[in-house]
């Protein structure tokens, strides 16, 4: 059993997979319970399609694919904020017209390059596996920065998550809070391309903090709650996808939904017992 | 007149426009420390835009209204508690009654300052002030109309705010939640509060506020409730409830 649990890390590939793996489930579980409170979900998976224009434009110019990632889905999520707030389009609309417009620009510039290049299909389901030494530290840095936002912002990012119009009235800035989470996500989502990949980030910004919601009715519990469930699922589902050859980003995610259901399932059952 | 460091409210020609439509014009009036403020009007009169816009939530078009002699928007955090008279919010938010009302204490709170032993002394003296103290465990999707209101205004109330703003609180409520938050605001202006409510109930008016305004639009009148109940201000309005139906006034609905 030991042997089974520490097999994987003799290879330093994995050890630095698994770093990885704890540092993005974990952050992406945590910011996901305001982005369900605040159903933001369609925005995460929108700003993290744009963001494949960026690195596909890093990639042809030579410059750093994390750069070119991060300037698109910050520059996008703001302007999804700002649409949201000015202009007379539904939101859903607008990330609609928003990433699909964005994404098509990344798969009509990788086109033009007449050698088709593997590299950019690991951003799209992510390959954990090829996370560098460099990557890694790079991945901490940014999870470091987007952690103490959260926690600098956690009482104004509650109260304007629940109630914005009482909570502007008091005096917290309820719209610079929002555009704050949508710059923090944008860098969450940064920083898991590499090892979950741009289709899958969304389930991990998601599925953690619906299945928290599941089992508790007070947000410090679903925060905490999204957290563990977030870390359990991408470990859990690294060694899995290790022992039975699979893609680590779709073993994870799959995990996470089957606790999804688990969760629904048993909150269900409990409410007939009632 | 008042002298300045008493002034809570101060408006001067305040315009208020949602695009080409007026929903204030011309609005002059002064709300003093320890008073209570009640506006009385028909639907679409602008009540509900008035605290608006005295809360910073809506700019004036033109005009100017004052907080303590600064623009809504420039004040200190904590400085107006504001009770909307819909809660707009997600009744399947994860928050039981104690963290709605603990939520009052987050506006003067420093990141990362711990939830001291006072704030939680304030956030159960509000939930005992509003009669909610055996409701603190309590979803907030297992509350009743009267209880999800009584729990709002205990949050304002633990803002210990320097200004209260109440939109129609009592409209929809039963007589037992309208009984405490009288007994309630008449507590705080006596502790020095300002407060500026919103109601459809005339008849009690006189044991709510210390001065009423009658608006629509603009202000018809503005004084003394009596005063303002028996001048032609209020007729003009009761006038209006016979034609438009409005106003829920028992003596409205005798002569109806």
């Amino acid at each position: 059993m030991i042997d089974l649990l520490v097999a994987p890390f003799h290879y330093e590939f994995m050890q630095r997979a698994f770093v990885a793996a704890l540092v993005v489930g974990t952050l992406c579980s945590t910011i996901g319970t305001y982005v369900v409170l605040r159903r933001l979900s369609f925005i995460g998976g929108g700003i993290a399609h744009a963001s494949f224009a960026g690195i596909v434009v890093a990639y042809l110019k030579g410059f750093d694919y994390y750069v070119g990632a991060a300037v698109v889905a910050i520059v996008t999520a703001l302007g999804i904020g700002y649409v949201n707030r000015r202009a007379r389009v539904s939101l859903d609309t607008a990330i609609g017209v928003l990433f699909t417009g964005a994404f098509a620009l990344g798969v009509f510039l990788m086109s033009l390059r007449p050698t088709y290049n593997v590299d950019l299909q690991g951003f799209l389901f992510g390959n954990i596996l090829a996370v560098s030494r460099a990557d890694l530290l790079l991945i901490l840095a940014l999870s470091a920065i987007v952690a103490i936002s959260l926690a600098l912002l956690y009482r104004p990012l509650l109260y304007t998550s629940f109630d914005p119009v009482v909570a502007e009235a008091s005096g917290i800035k309820a719209g610079a809070v929002a555009y704050a989470l949508l710059v923090l996500l944008a860098l969450t989502i940064v920083v898991s391309l590499e090892s979950v990949g741009i289709v899958l980030v969304a389930a991990l910004l998601v599925t953690p903090a619906a299945t928290a919601y599941q089992l508790t009715r007070r947000f410090t519990t679903m925060l905490v709650l999204s957290a563990c469930i977030g870390a359990f699922a991408s470990l859990a589902g690294l060694y899995a996808s290790y022992y039975l050859h699979a893609a680590s980003g779709a073993t994870i995610v799959l995990l996470v939904t089957a606790m999804f259901f688990m969760a629904m399932l048993s909150r269900l059952r409990s409410r007939r017992a009632v | 007149m008042s002298s300045e460091s008493e002034v809570a409210v101060r408006t001067a020609g305040l315009s208020v426009h949602y695009g080409r439509i007026a929903a204030l014009e011309n609005v002059d009036f002064v709300v003093t420390k320890g008073s209570a403020l009640g506006i009385v009007g028909p639907n679409g009169s602008g009540k509900s835009t008035l605290l608006k816009t005295i809360a910073g939530l809506k700019a004036p078009s033109s005009g100017t209204i004052e907080v303590f002699g600064a623009s809504p928007r420039a004040l200190a955090p904590g400085t107006i508690a504001y009770v909307p008279q819909v809660e707009a919010v997600d009744w399947t938010f994860p928050a039981n009654v104690y963290d709605v009302v603990a939520m009052g204490r987050f506006p003067r709170l420093r990141a990362l300052a711990r939830f001291s032993r006072r704030d939680r002394e304030v956030v159960n003296e509000a939930l005992d002030a509003l009669r909610i103290g055996d409701l603190r465990d309590r979803h907030i999707s297992q509350l009743s109309g009267g209880q999800q209101q009584r729990a709002f205004v205990a949050r304002a109330v633990a803002q210990e705010p320097g200004l209260l703003l109440l939109d129609e609180p009592t409209t929809g409520v039963d007589a037992a939640t309208e009984d405490a938050l009288l007994a309630l605001v008449r507590r705080l202006v006596a502790g020095g509060l300002p407060v500026v409510m919103t109601t459809h109930d005339l008849e009690r008016a006189g044991e709510w506020f210390d001065r009423l305004m009658v608006l629509d639009r603009r202000i018809l009148a503005i004084g003394d409730p009596d005063d303002v109940l028996a001048s032609g201000a209020y007729a003009g309005i009761r006038e209006h409830v016979h034609t438009h139906g409005h106003l829920r006034s028992d003596r409205a609905a005798e002569h109806s």
